[in-house]
């Protein structure tokens, strides 16, 4: 089809430059289908080598930088070492804010830690993910059958705000203290690149994992099958579950999600609840664009992005911080809000908004601290 | 409210409804409105629509009066470098579902499926799913490795990819998680939250097999690739390198244009069939082995938990899988009569062979019309008549691909593989149609 449409095309190039009949493009369009072939295993060698030409040779330093992956028989662990007790320096330090003094938050992930017993260590299989064991969380420590797993994520991705900024002995260390909380390792265990595997060994959900191929390959059959019938075809009895009243309301006012003609309507809001944002606000006249709404200080969020502290706070609401919105109004009788928040930016601070501590942000320059608190004390507008 | 008070500004059309003495008052104002229109010049025309209203009593206003783009001077060209959708569809938008998840940069924004036609997804409504945020990275600086078992390792810019053979397919690309909130019962609101992880687009990049032949893949030991993104989560995924060498792209363009920020510019991987994860964004590095990484999001997560507590691993196909868009959950029909339903049909396996819906839960199904283009692994768009009566109906839709594979009912999926898989749910979709033409998600086996 691709030839004869080329061909064609070509046909028409030379009808437009004039004095070809349309006779003698149909003969020329019989002798010139070989030469529009672009198939690969047509092209000539001199092709070929033009062809493998692009590129260039990675360097080893290139690869090294790059080639991170760590797999289950542990090909691509780089040596190094680092104990429990230094992995518990390191998570206070980088990791508790997202994952909770001992691994157990659930507030900005799932939690890491928890739901796995003495007894699955022995046996590889973890008890509370069985369906009539009644335990609805599941942690990452009850999922992970390799140990390599956590390692290579751990090393290429954490910590959340600053991925790849641990150095190799910290991974371990870190690795080391979580393996420790969920009681696989002993307290004064050091991991290193042999020490873990014997971890792999009592790992405890390492015989949880069921290969199933037939939904891997492209050519393989699905486990699950339903018949074409067309009449009097049978129906469950049980009774037609419907999405609860309540349900309807749950993603904002419907009637705005959906155009305003058609054959269809939204349905709106049957309460008060709150509306659903749009993900982005590029979309001419979008409706929750409120960065507009007060122009009397200067919007500092692409400094709060670049800061990274929309790592941890959203403008709206609640994530490992407080709503950025909703700092100013705690501060009520501060007499030099600014100026205070400037201090807990810089600084860091505890205690105001709960457990969990504003750790301090030296790389933030003194002038985007000043712009940062401005915008945050006039409510982040 | 007397007629004359409204001149000149916008009231509710009276549709035909008005005393004849309002009509004759309307028109000797709407004469008087003219001349002062004429006299202000073309400014005054805006105020136009809203004020003649008030004197259509032989039919349509807006037939009868003709509107303001009709009688005046249009924006000129580049007005706007970069076209932009009218203003009247600000409601069509990528949305989040609240509280599916707690933080922005781990999260997923759902594509409006109610709203879009046919089968490609408009560039700026596909889904987003970032693991750590996403970044608009530059081209000139950005780099592709391929490594492991090839001949030697190596380095290609964007200069040098956009220079190999390319090819353009149309695929669709779903998450491995959409329609996970489903799994035990109605959960969501509307089809843009039940079945939004999925979009459809026409990418352009070099074939992998291009790729992995120039580099020397050693195809004898070659089980698997790993593909790695470069953006802050460095997304991992294992391949099967029967995919790698068959129809898997490294890809530049989508939709006759580079690839937007969300979703890899300036390079993705486009894994036909497979679940979204595997289409690592911001590529960075192909690395060729002899065996499956287990990587994070083969593991920890895109993983089926079944009912016994183990968890099938490597699952990726999405399955055969159909939902109607129009008209769908938290939609309300206008009235009775005629309607076209519409909806998607699509196949990880291959083409789709048939759609067939149900109005009546699925007792009775009547086979839908197929649109142009059919290809594999890509959306399908179907068609069907129905006249809805007035009374409550249940619409259904049920798809099957070319290897004769039939989507399933839930309580079928369920059957084998309980309510907490998350992953993979490709179930039948019921739309419940109440008597007030109110439509609700609803689940019948």
């Amino acid at each position: 089809m691709r030839r004869w449409a080329d061909s064609v095309a070509t046909i028409e190039r030379r009808l437009a430059r004039g004095g070809a009949s349309l006779c003698a493009a149909v003969l020329l369009l019989v002798g010139w289908g070989p030469m529009d072939s672009q198939a690969a295993d047509e092209r000539t060698p001199a092709v070929q080598s033009a062809l493998a030409g692009v590129g260039r040779a990675a360097t080893p330093a290139e690869v090294r930088a790059w080639d991170i992956d760590v797999r289950p028989d542990f090909q691509g662990l780089p040596a190094g070492k680092g104990s429990v007790a230094d992995g518990e320096a390191i998570w206070e330090a980088r990791c508790t804010s997202c994952h909770g003094v001992f691994g157990e938050s659930n507030e900005v992930f799932t939690p890491i830690i928890g739901g796995t017993s003495a007894a699955d260590i022995a046996r590889g299989r973890v008890r509370n993910l069985e369906a009539g064991a009644g335990f609805a969380q599941r942690t990452t420590i009850m999922k992970a059958s390799q140990v390599s797993t956590l390692w290579d994520y751990i090393n290429r991705a954490m910590p959340w705000d600053k991925p790849k900024s641990l150095k190799t002995d910290e991974v371990y260390a870190v690795l080391a203290y979580m393996l420790n909380m969920a009681e696989i390792v002993p307290a004064d265990f050091v991991l290193d690149e042999r020490s873990i595997v014997g971890v792999q060994a009592r790992m405890p959900n390492r015989d949880g994992m069921r290969r199933f191929d037939d939904l891997w390959r492209t050519a393989g059959r699905g486990d699950v099958q339903n018949e074409a019938c067309m009449q009097d075809c049978p129906v469950s009895t049980e009774k037609l579950a419907v999405l609860p009243p309540n349900g309807r309301d749950t993603h904002g006012d419907l009637a705005s999600q959906v155009r305003a003609f058609g054959p269809v309507r939204g349905i709106a809001l049957t309460t008060t609840a709150s509306t659903t944002a749009p993900a982005t606000s590029g979309r001419p006249a979008a409706p929750a664009s409120e960065a507009a709404a007060t122009a009397a200080v200067a919007d500092a969020r692409p400094k709060a992005q670049a800061a990274g502290c929309l790592a941890c706070h959203a403008v709206d609401r609640k994530l490992v911080g407080p709503a950025l919105r909703e700092i100013a109004g705690k501060h009520g009788g501060e007499a030099d809000l600014p100026g205070y928040l400037a201090r807990r930016i810089a600084q860091g601070g505890a205690g105001v908004w709960g457990p969990v501590p504003m750790p301090p942000q030296p790389q933030v320059s003194p002038d985007d601290v000043r712009a940062l608190a401005a915008w945050i004390a006039a409510g982040a507008p | 409210m007397k007629i004359g008070a409204a001149i000149g500004r916008v009231i509710a059309a009276p549709e035909g409804h008005l005393p004849a003495e309002q009509v004759a008052e309307a028109a000797r104002n709407r004469r008087r409105f003219m001349g002062r229109a004429l006299a202000f010049g073309a400014g005054a025309t805006a105020a136009l629509p809203g004020a003649v209203r008030a004197a259509a009593s032989d039919g349509d206003p807006a037939i009868l009066q003709l509107p303001a783009h009709s009688r005046g001077l249009g924006q000129p060209v580049v007005a706007r470098g970069y076209g932009q959708p009218s203003v009247h569809e600000k409601n069509i938008q990528r949305r989040e579902s609240p509280g599916l998840t707690r933080v922005p940069q781990a999260s997923v924004s759902f594509c409006p499926l109610q709203s879009t036609f046919g089968i490609i997804t408009p560039s700026g409504l596909h889904f987003e799913r970032h693991h750590q945020g996403w970044w608009d990275i530059d081209p000139a600086t950005h780099r592709l490795m391929v490594n492991g078992l090839v001949a030697a390792p190596r380095v290609f810019t964007m200069d040098d990819l956009m220079r190999l053979p390319s090819v353009s397919r149309i695929h669709f690309i779903e998450c491995g998680a959409n329609t996970a909130m489903e799994w035990s019962t109605p959960a969501v609101p509307t089809v843009q939250y039940t079945h939004g992880m999925l979009s459809c687009s026409e990418f352009t990049g070099v074939l992998l097999s291009t790729l992995l032949d120039l580099c020397g893949i050693d195809r004898k030991a070659a089980r698997a690739i790993l593909a790695e993104g470069a953006d802050g989560s460095s997304m991992t995924r294992t391949i099967p390198i029967e995919n790698a060498l068959d129809d898997v792209l490294v890809a530049w363009g989508m939709n006759g244009e580079m690839l937007r920020p969300e979703n890899g510019y300036p390079l993705r991987l486009v894994v036909p069939g497979i679940q979204g994860v595997s289409w690592v964004k911001y590529l960075r590095r192909i690395e060729v082995g002899d065996a499956a990484w287990h990587t994070k999001d083969e593991t920890l997560h895109y993983v089926d938990l079944m009912p016994d507590g183990t968890h099938r691993q490597f699952t990726s196909i999405q399955e055969c899988k159909s939902v109607i868009t129009t008209p769908s959950g938290g939609q309300k029909l206008v009235g009775q009569g005629f309607y076209n339903v519409s909806g998607l049909a699509w196949s990880g396996r291959g083409r789709i062979r048939r759609v067939d819906v149900s109005a009546d839960g699925g007792r009775t199904w009547r086979t839908a019309r197929l649109e142009e283009p059919l290809l594999p692994k890509a959306l399908s768009r179907f068609n069907i008549d129905w006249v809805w009566d007035g009374s409550p109906a249940t619409l259904q839709s049920r798809a099957i691909d070319e290897t004769g594979y039939v989507q399933p009912k839930i309580n079928q999926l369920r059957a084998v593989r309980g309510t907490r898989s998350i992953y993979h749910n490709n179930a039948i979709q019921s739309w419940r149609v109440e008597a007030d033409g109110e439509v609700i998600n609803a689940q019948m086996g």
